[in-house]
């Protein structure tokens, strides 16, 4: 087990006078103080340009820059030169969307998508579609709130260039079988795409063990700097795309009116990268694997468990997703009969419980599921029982205040 | 643990001039894509007036009470005394709403402007 008044002690926020009940690390996770500190000290003591300087300063600059990637490639089994850094998830998911389109995907080709994708995994495909007159093939979710994979099955065919498929759902919570999508992916010659920006932070993850041929995570939400993600992709898959984002540093030779590209994954790094936030990055994956990434999804578990179990027991809930914890991330979504999430949201607020409330960038989840909006509680490691526990009763009152 | 004033509750359990006009001369649709609070306002306008007024929609307490409270703050008033209708006007009635939730609050108010501008 982990010793969570040793990890709470590492996050400053919640040394705040007025205790704070954060349920809300899907959106983004607090973080620790040496990831804060990690940051300081390099403006103060490391800070220059990577890659460019050839003074002292800047190589300890690139040194650290490139320790970061090496620890993010460490952390999900992968080589350090497939690891790209971006600026977020978004990023890593519109970079994908051009360059694999560029070199895959032509007239009356299918890109396979799901209904429960986040904005960012759906609407650069959508571009995509639309600039290649290729056709984007939406595939369901079963009233479990799981990935119809049979559907998935019968819609993938030779036609199929592109799986493009969430982790964890970050609305439904849903862990999706991405080793099996992968096998159905490689028999018809498609790659798979996979947003990791809700398992990444949140459980172990093995790039070769998932079978992706691309996968895409935030920093922000695993305890890291905001404005840096990262883009990993098979090495020769890496080398055969083109680049998305061009200019400085990505460049091997430049004309006035032709360039050649860098090897990856500078070919993907163009202009100057977030340093400062890579090797903020850096000391987040170190807190994390101190801690072991199966002992923090245990954690995880744990907290998701309890309060499915609390919010399936009330009558007054609906709950969406699975009802089995093992199936899911540490995200749950629900609403209260006939009380809007906003309210719901605005009410535990005042007692200091911050909690999500909205469509979460899944509008069309949400319009499958026929609500407007859904409340939404998320765990990370430095949730407590007992605040499952405050949150549950906070939410026994405002039922009664507004029912 | 309600930080909503009691007229936000009490507007929302009994909304006011709900339903539907026969023959409106303005109707207009206002939305929240965020939340998905849609408010619908219909205005029967005589002799330079709001003769009748009706509201419908979905959304949250704050929204709803508003467009409730909104209709019978304009019913009878002229159009000129209408386009000068403020945030704070509607704000101060509704007793305060949190900020982080003023875009509910002034919901109704965006319809109103959009039923004055199409008249």
């Amino acid at each position: 087990m982990m010793d969570l008044a040793k990890v709470r002690a590492d996050f400053p926020i919640f040394q705040k006078e007025r205790p704070l009940v954060y349920l809300d690390s899907a959106a983004t996770s607090q973080r620790p103080v040496q990831v804060i500190e990690a940051v300081s000290e390099f403006y103060r003591k490391k800070n220059a340009n990577v890659h460019r300087g050839i003074y002292s300063l800047a190589a300890e600059a690139t040194e650290l820059y490139e320790e970061a990637r090496a620890k993010v490639a460490g952390l999900i089994g992968a080589a350090p030169e497939e690891v790209v850094f971006t600026h977020g998830t978004t990023e890593a998911l519109n970079l994908a969307a051009f360059s694999l389109g560029e070199l895959l995907v032509g007239r009356g080709d299918e890109i396979l998508v799901t209904a429960m994708e986040h904005h960012a995994n759906l609407i650069p495909w959508q571009l995509l579609a639309k600039r290649k007159a290729a056709r984007l093939v939406p595939v369901g979710i079963t009233p479990e709130g799981e990935l119809d994979l049979g559907e998935l099955a019968r819609r993938i065919s030779p036609r199929t260039k592109i799986v493009a498929l969430v982790h964890v759902s970050n609305v439904l919570g849903t862990i999706n079988p991405v080793a099996e999508v992968a096998e159905l992916a490689r028999r018809v010659g498609a790659k798979l795409v996979v947003d990791a920006a809700q398992s990444a932070p949140h459980m172990p993850l093995d790039v070769r063990e998932l079978g992706a041929d691309l996968l895409t995570f935030s920093g922000h939400k695993m305890l890291g700097p905001t404005g840096i993600g990262v883009l990993w992709a098979r090495g020769e898959l890496l080398s055969e795309m083109p680049p998305f984002l061009v200019g400085g540093e990505m460049i091997r030779e430049v004309w006035l009116d032709h360039a050649t590209w860098a090897d990856p994954p500078a070919k993907f790094e163009a202009g100057t990268p977030p340093f400062a936030q890579a090797v903020g990055l850096g000391a987040a994956v170190d807190y994390l694997s101190s801690l072991g990434m199966e002992k923090v999804r245990q954690h995880d578990l744990a907290l998701t468990a309890k309060a499915l179990e609390g919010l399936l027991s009330r009558d007054y809930v609906t709950v969406y997703g699975p009802k089995d914890p093992e199936r899911r991330g540490g995200v749950i979504a629900f609403n209260l009969r006939g009380i809007h999430p906003h309210d719901v949201a605005t009410l535990l607020d005042q007692e200091g419980i911050a909690i999500r409330a909205g469509h979460h960038c899944a509008q069309p989840l949400h319009r499958l599921l026929d609500i407007p909006a859904s409340c939404r509680v998320s765990f990370y490691l430095y949730n407590s029982m007992e605040e499952v526990d405050l949150f549950l009763s906070a939410l026994d009152r405002v039922w009664e205040a507004l029912r | 643990m309600i930080p909503y004033e009691e007229v936000i509750l009490e507007h929302w359990r009994n909304p006011r001039n709900k339903g539907r006009l026969p023959a409106p001369d303005v109707d207009v649709v206002e939305a929240n894509p965020l939340c998905g609070d849609v408010i619908r306002l219909q205005l029967e306008v005589r002799d330079g007036r709001v003769k009748d007024v009706r509201f419908d929609g979905r959304g949250c307490a704050i929204s709803q009470a508003a467009a409730s409270l909104l209709t019978e703050m304009i019913k009878g008033k002229t159009i000129p005394d209408l386009k000068g209708f403020s945030d704070q006007e509607l704000l101060t009635a509704l007793g305060g709403v949190v900020k982080t939730r003023l875009s509910c609050a002034l919901l109704p108010l965006r319809a109103l402007k959009k039923a004055l501008s199409s008249l």
